[in-house]
Order: C-alpha cells, then sequence, then structure tokens
C-alpha cells in the first residue's frame, strides 16, 4: 500500500509542503541553473540587467535588484513556484482549482471550464491559467501572459511576455504530489528547459494553519535603509 | 494546549526536517564566512520581517568607541520555527552576539548566534546535528 493509501481519482485538494527544496536558496538555484536553457542574446542582454541575490550571477545584498525584495513587487509567476514555493492550499470548485499560497498570501485561479489561453493578453503579475486532468492522477496547468517585469526565479533569469508555463501536479499517492514546472520563452531561451523536476509535496495535516508571510514595501525598504546600504 | 499550538506552527512552516544549509533571498556574497566575531552590545532595535529580521545593537570596538551595529537573520516564519520570536529582544537588553561580518568592515553582519540576558542561547541557524 503506498503512503497514506492510494491517490484519489482527479482530487488535489489538501495543504501541501515542498520542504526546504521548495523554498529554494542558493543549494535550489544552483539544480535549476544546470537544468537552464543557454540565452538567445535577448536573454543574454535581459539577464545582465538583473542583479539577483542568488544563482551564478549573484551579487553583494548592496547591489541586489530583485523587485521583490527590494521594492516588494509581488514575486509573480512562475518564480512564486520556482522560490519560496512554502505551504500551499488547494481547493477545487465546479470551474476552477484555486491555489492558496502561503508567500505573498497569494492566491491562484487555474480555470477548469474548458476555456482557452487568451490570444494577446493583457499581461498579468500572475498571467492567465487553465487546467485539465491529463489522466486521473496528473493535473497539467497552462500558463501564459505573465508580466516581463517578473524574474522566473531567484536567480534573475528573466523571461518575455511570451513565456509559457506549463505546470504537472502528478499525484503519485495520498500523501505525495509531484510537480514539475516547464519553461518555455524563445524569446530568451533556445529551448524549453524544466525549472522543477518532480518535487515531491507532502499532505499536511487538515487543521494546519497557514502562517503568514508577506514581503511588504515597507519592509524592505527598512531592511535597504539598514542593511543593504550599509554592507557596501 | 501551548505545546499543541507550537506543534500546529512548527508543521505550518514544513521544516521539521531542515538541514543546517538555509533558504534566503541572497547568498552569502556579501558576507566573510569563514570569519566570526563576539560582539558584547546593547540592543536597540529588533526588526522583526521580511526578507530578514535583524536586530541593531550597540558596542564598543577595541579602541572603545560605541559602533552601532545591525545584523540580521532569516525571515519571521524560519526564526518562529527556530525558537525566535516578535517578542526575543526588547531596547536595553544586554547581549553577547557571534556574527558574521560583512567583507567591507561595515559594522553589518548575519547572526550566528545571541546570549540573551536570560542566559538563553539564539541560534540563527539550527545548530548541526550530532554525528
Amino acid at each position: 500500500m503506498p503512503p497514506g493509501g492510494p491517490a484519489p481519482r482527479r482530487d488535489l485538494t489538501g495543504i501541501w509542503d515542498g520542504g526546504l527544496a521548495g523554498i529554494g536558496g542558493s543549494a535550489g538555484e544552483a539544480e535549476r541553473e544546470k537544468a537552464r536553457a543557454p540565452f538567445t542574446a535577448l536573454g543574454e542582454e535581459l539577464a545582465r540587467r538583473n542583479r539577483p541575490g542568488n544563482g551564478p550571477r549573484m551579487v553583494p545584498v548592496s547591489e541586489i535588484n530583485d523587485p521583490l525584495s527590494t521594492m516588494g513587487d509581488p514575486s509573480g509567476f512562475p518564480r512564486l513556484v520556482t522560490f519560496e514555493l512554502r505551504l500551499l492550499q488547494i481547493e477545487h470548485t465546479p470551474r476552477q482549482v484555486l491555489m492558496l499560497h502561503m508567500f505573498e498570501k497569494r492566491w491562484r485561479v487555474i480555470w477548469t471550464d474548458g476555456r482557452q489561453l487568451p490570444k494577446d493578453p493583457d499581461p498579468r503579475w500572475y498571467g492567465y491559467s487553465v487546467g485539465r486532468w491529463e489522466d486521473d492522477y496528473t493535473f497539467v496547468v497552462q500558463t501564459v501572459g505573465m508580466d516581463d517585469r517578473t524574474w522566473v526565479d531567484n536567480s534573475g533569469n528573466p523571461h518575455s511576455t511570451a513565456l509559457r508555463v506549463e505546470e504537472r501536479y502528478h499525484r503519485v499517492n495520498q500523501n505525495t504530489i509531484e510537480l514539475t514546472v516547464m519553461i518555455d520563452d524563445p524569446q530568451v531561451y533556445t529551448k524549453p528547459w524544466m525549472a522543477r523536476n518532480r518535487l515531491p509535496l507532502r499532505l499536511m495535516p487538515p487543521d494546519t494553519d497557514i502562517m503568514e508571510m508577506i514581503p511588504s514595501a515597507s519592509e524592505a525598504q527598512a531592511y535597504r535603509q539598514v542593511i543593504s546600504s550599509q554592507a557596501k | 494546549m501551548r505545546d499543541t499550538l507550537l506543534g500546529v506552527v512548527v508543521a505550518a512552516a514544513g521544516l521539521l526536517t531542515i538541514p543546517a544549509a538555509t533558504a534566503a533571498h541572497h547568498g552569502a556574497a556579501t558576507f566573510d564566512t569563514g570569519r566570526e566575531i563576539t560582539l558584547k552590545g546593547v540592543v536597540t532595535e529588533w526588526i522583526w520581517s521580511n526578507p530578514h529580521c535583524f536586530l541593531k545593537f550597540d558596542a564598543k570596538d577595541e579602541t572603545g568607541t560605541v559602533r552601532q551595529w545591525a545584523a540580521e537573520v532569516q525571515n519571521p516564519v524560519t526564526m518562529t520555527i527556530r525558537g525566535w520570536a516578535r517578542t526575543s529582544f526588547k531596547a536595553g537588553d544586554e547581549i553577547t552576539i557571534t556574527l558574521q561580518p560583512v567583507k567591507s568592515g561595515a559594522p553589518v553582519g548575519r547572526i550566528r548566534s545571541v546570549v540573551l540576558p536570560s542566559g538563553q542561547t539564539l541560534y540563527g541557524e539550527p545548530p548541526a546535528a550530532p554525528k
């Protein structure tokens, strides 16, 4: 019998935790960089503008220009699932799958009513998402229309508004989902690449209290004034 | 009841098995990771915030001059799991703090541990597990 029992059919309901690997940090970014596809010429140019706190282009704290940590901008998508993927509550409605994230106290709507993705969307921080069950245990989400001010991850990997992201939530058993995330942005990367490779998400007790973790603009400013600016 | 609540909070952060390596919004490029210094100081302010909590304190240098330090740890969620709290410090607390300073020589660092007036020690990172 698999841990906790067999996977229920077409059901991701629950509170899920990706553990340390979900959060990211230096080790996670190093692993992702091995998987990253080479940049196009535009990608090289965009990457040079970003001065991240992690990864191969990491700079000292005083030089970081991460819009999330220095200005309190939204992390955006797909960064919400590549970095600081902390507790995640998933709920199903008749037309949607809702993903409620601890980090930023942010939610995403994945439409499951059969609609198509918009053809020429106005960019959004978290894009437009539709999902379908590929089989009884694999939920596949396609997302387009992401705002190109956001980063793909904590290494400052850039993207254009042409970015398309595929997430695969594979329910392995009652207690485990494996999350795989593919990045496809032909303007910035020479080929699609895998930003998450079957990250295990553990099912948490149903009474788990999801803590608050909101990177506010005022707190980012205070950190810059006291730590970043003095650390030069 | 308190134990029950703590258990739920620990589970909620999902970090029960977190190793010494830590996640952060930035890496270690700024810090002199091969060096640790220990200072006796007086807390002036404790900021419980994202992306990092930080402690401001005054400490004398080797010439007797008081320097105003600021030293960071991780975010409130992670530090809660490690036993820290919004109320861990108050202005005027006399502490003994061990930190990794920044490479530039500025009075800024990353906290390794702090001994509180009560004698309790708080650790910036979880102590390494016995081998």
